[in-house]
């Protein structure tokens, strides 16, 4: 048998200067869609729009007017479709030759939706809450799903982070950091960033955090965030990474990862190059179960976008000569490039086996052995 | 799929797509028996840029084909070779899944600690996680239960409630939420959820006119038919069924790897939860076996023949290693770490291990941090498994004068660690660990077992494997169970009793296998090693010190037998009830340092041993 190698498949964060974007913009619920194939669309247009059924209150009226279940339609004053409020008397009951009367009441407004002969219990359904979805990118309505939403597309520099909190916003890119070195500290915040997303270098802790959201930015994106500084943002520890809907005013996303980390030179370049542009940026990170990554998106203009930006991108596995970062100490957040993919496993200093590859450090030409898994692919296109 | 003969299959691929590595194994018939022949692990892709799980598959299945050194995949690597052709491919070709989070249900039951309780059996022995248990008595009011209901979006509902043929009223009424909620499915909107509804068998008919039209409901045999009985087969299978035809339809790639499998996919807790009931069921004993990943831990045990399984949903060693952090607290986590740490430090290389959750160890500093962390993983998930595992609530007990004496009652944990025989260790962390005495040390610290149990480890985790496979080829499973699998650690003596360090706490004698005599007395705070090869046994006779106890009451002592392992024997005198670890960081730095020496832990410590012993 012809020897193969198993690929490395290490699933790196995507970087690209120009590639093609495709979101899906699908409401929870079916709803109504507002715009057609082909469409073009603005970030904060909306592009479909439902209403979420209200909510429910159940009242036992059974229990409230000492009936059996059975006899409880008989007694309803309002049947069921028919609108009430709060307060409003929904059922009675007449006893002694109508001397006593017992009443049981809406608890708010709303609508009948149910009557039970069983339990005696009486649902009533509050009014329903709207729902709209935005087109989030800059970009062309390329894919209508009936009833449920639509695709946008655009071409855009596509910057994916590593964690993020918050959800959708857009803004204007302003950098901040000088090097993707440089640490941003709260004094580093001008009083205009309102709107804006802003651009720091390797760190940046909460106190900064915190400035750029009471400024009114939209976002703030940088290398690292000590991991107690999360906690210090959201006055709680986050156990899983599950985050996007985190009531901030600001969505953060950052590009490495927790501690003093340089930002990726390609990233920081290109955040550099996108300076001044209009981004779309979201912080929802989910590590499990169909894995999202938090993003930053700069729409391309139409003159400006490569025709083989649409050209299907081919998934490439690690391989000699492949540019890769160090995902986990020693030498955390450093690159280098793969001299070596030996197919046995090596002993670590931990006595366990595992496949190794051996990378040259970018910044010093130093060689280096570490377990395949510790590393990740930075995209170079 | 039906046209082959599996009570004679040459060969048998199988993986288990865990949330974050595709591990395979092959197993062949190797002179008339079957043997674990060799394994091979990729990365699981369902993360983009691949998002189909497959790949992951066909890498797994490329390792084993470089190290066996036949072809199992097509020309173009694209599909499993089954059944085997020549010398090409296997027989047959089977998978457990636990990636894209598994299977997540709700369950519903009138009474939260009766009917309730039992459907969150049904669902966690069928191998899911239970987001939330609602019942008509958990003081929540209906438009909460509403609420909750339409919030959590659930792969499927478990209804139960009532007894077979009692009143109907509680279980409508659960019913009724349940419509108004009009829950989705998690997973794409045009579906409609999956409902079971196992509860009273005179409320079939208003159930269904309530969830029939909103829901896809299934109606099977009550899983309490009775206050006395438990009736969770027919849901359980349900449940089984439901999560290949809806949950995995909706992952990316599982329509593939569904079409190549000769049996249905299985939820991997489901698996290892058949494996851990058929090891005690056949040797007649109580085991306790946890399978940590790096999601979740799953404890399963049984106990006098009654099976249990709990999952803690936010505690593993990748993904929910933060979590385990949070819920454990630093200081319960810096306990078990024979270093000084920043616990800023600490703190940043726990979350990157959560956002990056495939990397590995590479230093021994790192790996002594992950196995302090396992440890409390495992203390917190075996406790929330004590809390579970409960006997039946609700019986009315018929008491004898003897009763009286016992005081047992209804609702008291089944998990009684002085009659545990076996404690069975597996997933990544206990697998993998580089010595087996980190295993066996990690076991004993989290679980902290009393009197006399053995220990094992699930060699290079194929529980899940040989669970699936049990549903095609039971006679294969078994062999490769007891041949391949298990690998026994040895056996920890550690009696009941608290004491002063410097106290006498038992004194043990050993006539060993080859003839030999060992009499040693243990002070508090002590561990002593005595090697005992797999396979072997030794007479023991312990007598604990006042006070202490071994199975037999205060200060009596027993006379057993010993079984050996790739550790040894490792006497645990450091007590039990609890166990004692000094509060000076120094002193338990010290001790660590010395427990870890004794069974030869960590690689940095055993030129000092040699130099103590020398």
């Amino acid at each position: 048998m012809a020897k193969r190698r198993a690929n490395v498949f290490t699933p790196g964060l995507k970087v690209s200067p120009e590639t093609v974007v495709s979101k899906e913009r699908r409401l929870p619920i079916p709803g109504e869609v507002l715009v057609k194939d082909g469409d073009r669309v603005q970030s904060k247009d909306v592009v479909a729009r439902t209403e979420l059924p209200g909510k429910v209150q159940m009242v036992n009226v059974a229990n409230v007017l000492s009936l059996l279940p059975g006899e409880v339609p008989g007694a309803m004053l309002k049947p069921e479709g028919e609108q009430v409020t709060k307060g409003e008397v929904i059922a009675e009951k007449r006893s002694f030759f109508g001397l006593f009367r017992g009443i049981a009441k809406s608890p708010m407004d709303g609508t009948i939706e149910a009557v039970s002969r069983i339990t005696g219990q009486v649902t009533v359904r509050g009014k329903p809450s709207p729902v709209e979805v935005e087109a989030y990118l800059d970009g062309d309505v390329v894919e209508v799903f009936p009833n449920e939403g639509v695709t946008v597309r655009t071409k855009a520099t596509f910057i994916q982070g590593i964690f993020g909190l918050s959800g959708e916003r857009h803004g204007r890119l302003r950098l901040l950091a000088k090097s993707p070195d440089q640490s941003l500290k709260a004094d580093d915040i001008p009083d205009d960033v309102e709107g804006e997303i802003i651009v720091g270098g390797s760190y940046a802790d909460h106190e900064c955090f915190n400035r750029v959201a009471e400024r009114g930015a939209s976002g703030l994106v940088v290398g690292g965030m000590d991991y107690q500084d999360i906690k210090a943002i959201l006055g709680y520890e986050v156990g899983v990474a599950v985050t996007g809907n985190e009531p901030l005013s600001t969505t953060l996303v950052l590009t490495e990862g927790f501690g003093h980390i340089g930002m990726a030179h390609t990233t920081f370049d290109l955040l550099s190059k996108s300076a001044g542009r209009v981004a779309s940026i979201n912080g929802a990170t989910q590590i499990r179960a169909g894995v999202i990554r938090p993003e930053v998106i700069i729409p391309l203009e139409e003159t400006e976008a490569v025709e083989a930006a649409d050209a299907a991108e081919e998934v490439v596995g690690i391989d000699a000569g492949s540019l890769v970062r160090v995902i986990r100490v020693p030498n955390f957040g450093r690159l280098g490039r793969v001299v070596e993919l030996p197919p046995e496993p090596a002993v670590l200093p931990t006595e366990s086996k595992a496949r190794v590859l051996t990378i040259e450090f970018v910044d010093d030409g130093e060689r280096f052995t570490l377990p395949r898994a510790n590393v990740e692919k930075i995209e170079e296109r | 799929m039906g046209t082959k003969d599996y009570a004679n299959i040459r060969s048998v691929l199988a993986t288990d797509c865990g949330s974050t590595t595709t591990k395979a194994i092959l197993i062949e018939k190797v002179g008339g028996e079957y043997r674990l022949v060799t394994r091979g692990e990729a990365p699981t892709t369902v993360e983009a840029p691949f998002e189909d799980v497959t790949k992951g598959v066909l890498n797994s299945i490329r390792e084993i084909e470089e190290l066996r050194g036949r072809k199992f995949l097509t020309d173009d690597g694209e599909r499993i070779i089954t059944p085997q052709d020549g010398e090409d491919g296997a027989d047959i070709y089977i998978s457990t899944s636990s990636a894209g989070g598994g299977l997540q249900m709700m369950v519903a039951g009138v009474v939260q600690a009766m009917t309730a309780e039992s459907a969150a059996r049904a669902a966690l022995g069928a191998g899911s996680i239970v987001m939330d248990s609602l019942a008509s008595n958990d003081n929540r009011l209906p438009h909460e239960k509403i609420e909750t209901i339409r919030h959590l979006r659930p792969d499927m509902i478990l209804l139960a409630g009532g007894v077979d043929g009692g009143t109907i009223k509680h279980v409508v009424e659960l019913a009724e939420l349940l419509a108004s909620a009009n829950p989705r499915p998690r997973l794409g909107i045009s579906y409609k959820l999956p409902v079971i509804y196992a509860g009273n068998d005179k409320a079939r008919e208003p159930v269904a006119e309530q969830l029939g039209e909103k829901t896809d409901l299934t109606t099977v045999d009550n899983l309490r038919p009775q206050l006395e009985n438990e009736n969770l087969g027919p849901a359980r299978d349900k449940i089984h069924d439901l999560f290949m035809e809806h949950v995995m339809q909706q992952a990316p790639g599982y329509d593939k790897l569904m079409a190549w499998t000769d049996a249905p996919i299985m939820p991997t807790p489901g698996a290892v939860g058949k494996l851990i009931e058929h090891a005690a069921k056949l040797n007649d004993i109580n085991v306790v076996g946890v399978d940590i990943g790096g999601a979740t831990t799953d404890v399963f045990s049984v106990f006098d023949g009654v099976f249990n399984r709990t999952v803690s949903a936010n505690l593993g060693m990748s993904y929910s290693m933060s979590n385990v952090l949070a819920s454990a607290g630093m200081e319960n986590i810096v306990r078990w770490v024979p270093m000084d740490l920043d616990e800023q430090e600490l703190r940043n290389r726990i979350g990157n291990k959560m956002i990056r959750p495939t990397t590995i160890p590479a230093e021994l500093e790192e790996l002594k941090i992950e196995q302090a962390l396992a440890r409390e993983a495992l203390r917190l998930a075996f406790e929330q498994h004590k809390d579970f595992a409960v006997s039946l609530k609700g019986v009315q007990q018929q008491r004898t004068i003897a009763d009286a004496f016992s005081q047992e009652i209804a609702g008291e944990t089944l998990v009684d660690m002085m009659s545990l025989d076996l404690i069975i260790g597996s997933g990544g962390v206990l697998s993998h660990a580089p010595r087996r005495a980190q295993s066996m040390r990690m076991m004993i610290d989290s679980f902290l077992p009393e009197g006399v149990t053995r220990l094992a480890v699930d060699s290079i985790f194929m529980m899940p494997h040989l669970g699936v496979l049990s549903e095609v080829n039971e006679n294969a499973a078994v062999e490769v169970f007891d041949r391949d699998c298990l690998i026994y650690l040895g056996t920890c003596i550690a009696p009941v009793g608290r004491n002063r360090p410097g106290k006498e706490v038992l004194r043990i004698t050993l006539e060993m296998p080859d003839g030999s005599k060992i009499d040693k007395t243990l002070m508090f705070g002590q561990i002593e090693l005595f090697e005992l090869p797999e396979g072997e046994k030794a007479k023991a006779r312990i007598e604990p010190r006042r006070g202490w106890d071994m199975g037999e009451g205060p200060g009596s002592p027993i006379e057993t037998e010993i079984h050996g392992g790739v550790v040894g024997l490792i006497v645990d005198a450091r007590g039990r009830r609890p166990m004692h670890l000094p509060e000076d960081q120094q002193e338990r730095v010290a001790k660590l340092t010395e427990w870890s020496q004794v069974v030869q832990e960590y690689p940095d410590l055993d030129i000092s041993r040699k130099a103590a012993a020398g």
